[in-house]
């Protein structure tokens, strides 16, 4: 158990590690830019009307406070990270005055639920035919799976999605094609509600799910294949273990401890897969949040979204790492 | 490596079908030399045509032919991606061979430093930056921030040989005949790592399109110069499925399938080869 704790700690330092690059990297990549959000922000606002010069200084001092753009490089920083820690990114200039910690907030359960259904399900899914697939090599209807997984697999996921639109959407319309839940209905823990929020995820989810199944049907595949000409394979074969216990507890749990670690490494990836998707299904997520603060040219909910992404997928890869010892009894602990 | 190449086409389908599909997009981008009008002309055709024997893709509501639209988009969407792979290439290279054989320390904080860019979600940093270059993001820096962001996986996989590279004799009679390091990494364990770098060359470009699709999708690229995602972002702008024009949807969608397949068969059929236990079990070992 203590071995764990060290595990855990180390870990944990390597998530903060992560963290503060990923931090550093957005203050550095906002503040260096040739681009002034504050005279931006000014030319944005003056656009409308109000152009008193007076009004127009006193709108930049605050904004410059708001901003905290105010002192050195250093000052800044620091006063950036007080506010990554406070979780206060300011007001969002699109729908002022609202926190754009609090837009985020509303936005960040979406995201969420849909990443980590339609990840575990494609994972779930991915492996499960890969183990089968690699484990009856010879098997005629798990190549014809094979060929179709692979033919899908490198389709970009805007294609997919669009694909997704056009045939359950307009071709045979069962499905709802946009939005989070049906806008007339209050949230709530109904069941209508409920119904409402899975019909509208199931599209956007389906994508995300058929573009990241087949990366882990292939590497699942080759692994299997692999592990089955092993000799214990072959010995607990000779020695009459039943092949439903060989393929579940010899060679499909061996195989699966690299796609744990595989499937930490991709959640950067898979969360600017998600982008895309709530892009096209409208979905009400931070990826569609992060498109439209773009659009709007709000520096604030932009910079607010990235930080908040960076620290999610850290998270995220945090959480799997320190379950990952708990079903591989061989790591090295400490 | 031609014999090699030349055994792959004989024996190996998806090499086969792999080298057709790139065959073909590499045809298309020749045409785009022989454009009869500028990139950026419009309302040089009919617009709204569907394809027909004079129009072979149709045209847009641009006015411009889909086909010249295509073979010059293709041309720039693979430009940027072969950027991206090339440089992206050269740093997962270096980083991957110098970690692998110094070993030790050094590998561990290279590796530490590796895994830490790589835990990073790519989307929204480059968003961030696109957001806040705007104009100032042309597509070299671009393709600069990508190749940046997109060599770390690549990385760990060329150090894994380099690890076992670095303990074989031929290392040690290199290093006691006076070779220096680079010249040992450059000219005895490179050719070891090639085609793990062909490999990841394929799946870089897959990625780096992409990613490039996805930006110019959302409108984040130079929307004048033409890309495939460029493409589909001018239909959606002119609402081309409500209107009907579907070809200008379609026409960039299948193109980007056709290429994409193309280079994961390459890279699929090029790993198999690589690795000699797939390769026994195909001849049913």
């Amino acid at each position: 158990m203590n071995g764990y704790l060290t595990y855990v700690a180390k870990r944990f330092g390597q998530f903060i590690f992560v963290v503060v690059t990923g931090v550093t990297l957005a203050f550095l990549i906002a503040h260096f830019s040739p681009v002034d959000p504050i005279e931006q922000t000014v030319s944005l606002l003056t656009n409308f009307g109000s152009t008193d010069p007076r009004s127009v200084e006193i709108l930049r001092q605050s904004l410059r406070e708001l901003y905290g753009t105010d002192g050195s490089l250093l000052e800044q920083y620091l006063t950036f990270w007080g506010r990554v820690i406070r979780g206060d990114f300011g007001p969002s200039l699109s729908a002022f005055p609202t926190p754009v910690m609090t837009i985020i907030s509303r936005a960040l359960p979406w995201t969420v639920g849909l990443l980590t259904l339609a990840t575990i399900i494609s994972w779930v899914l991915g492996n499960t035919l890969g183990a089968i697939a690699g484990y009856f090599r010879n098997n005629r209807a798990m190549k014809v799976v094979g060929v179709l997984v692979m033919a899908m697999q490198p389709i970009p996921t805007y294609i997919t999605g669009l694909t997704l639109v056009i045939v359950f959407g307009f071709l045979w319309p069962i499905l709802p094609i946009s939005g989070g839940a049906q806008l007339n209905l209050d949230p709530a823990m109904t069941w209508t509600y409920i119904q409402s929020v899975i019909t509208h995820g199931t599209l956007p989810a389906l994508t995300l799910v058929l573009v990241g199944m087949g990366g882990w049907f292939i590497a699942m595949r080759s692994l299997v294949s692999n592990i089955v000409t092993d000799d214990y394979v072959v010995y607990a074969e000779l020695g009459g273990v039943p092949s439903r216990t060989i393929f579940s507890q010899y060679v499909a749990r061996n195989a699966m401890l690299p796609q744990i670690t595989g499937l930490a490494l991709s959640l950067g990836n898979v969360f600017g897969g998600a982008v895309i998707v709530e892009f096209i299904f409208n979905y009400p997520g931070i990826g569609k949040l992060m498109v439209a603060g773009i659009y709007a040219g709000d520096y604030s909910l932009v910079l607010g979204v990235t930080t908040i992404s960076i620290i999610a997928v850290a998270a995220a890869v945090f959480l799997i790492d320190i379950l990952y010892p708990l079903i591989d009894p061989r790591v090295k602990l400490g | 490596m031609f014999k090699v190449l030349f055994d792959l086409l004989r024996y190996n389908r998806e090499f086969l079908l792999g080298t057709l599909l790139i065959l073909i997009i590499l045809a298309l981008i020749a045409c785009s030399f022989f454009a009869p009008y500028g990139e950026n002309d419009i309302y040089v055709v009919i617009p709204d045509m569907p394809p027909s024997a004079e129009h072979w893709l149709g045209t847009n509501s641009r006015g411009q032919e889909i086909f010249w639209q295509l073979s010059i988009s293709m041309r720039n969407t693979l430009m940027f991606g072969v950027v991206v792979a090339a440089i992206s290439r050269v740093i997962a290279i270096v980083v991957g061979l110098v970690s692998g054989y110094i070993g030790g320390r050094t590998d561990q904080i290279i590796m530490a430093v590796n895994d830490t860019l790589g835990a990073l979600p790519n989307i929204p940093i480059l968003l961030l930056l696109v957001f806040v270059l705007r104009d100032q993001m042309t597509w070299p820096v671009l393709a600069l921030t990508a190749a940046l962001l997109g060599w770390t996986h690549d990385s760990r996989l060329i150090r894994s040989v380099a690890l076992s590279l670095r303990t074989r004799e031929f290392t040690r009679h290199a290093a006691f005949s006076g070779m220096r390091t680079g010249q040992i990494l450059f000219r005895e364990h490179l050719p070891y790592v090639m085609p793990i770098v062909f490999f990841t060359t394929m799946n870089n470009l897959i990625w780096a399109i992409g990613l490039e699709v996805t930006l110019s999708i959302l409108g984040f690229s130079d929307i004048n110069r033409p890309t495939i995602g460029g493409m589909i972002y001018w239909a959606n702008a002119h609402s081309a499925m409500v209107a009907g024009i579907w070809w200008w949807i379609a026409v960039p969608m299948i193109f980007v399938v056709i290429l994409f397949l193309g280079l994961f068969l390459l890279a699929m059929s090029v790993n198999e080869y690589i690795d000699p236990r797939s390769r026994l079990a195909r001849m049913g070992a």
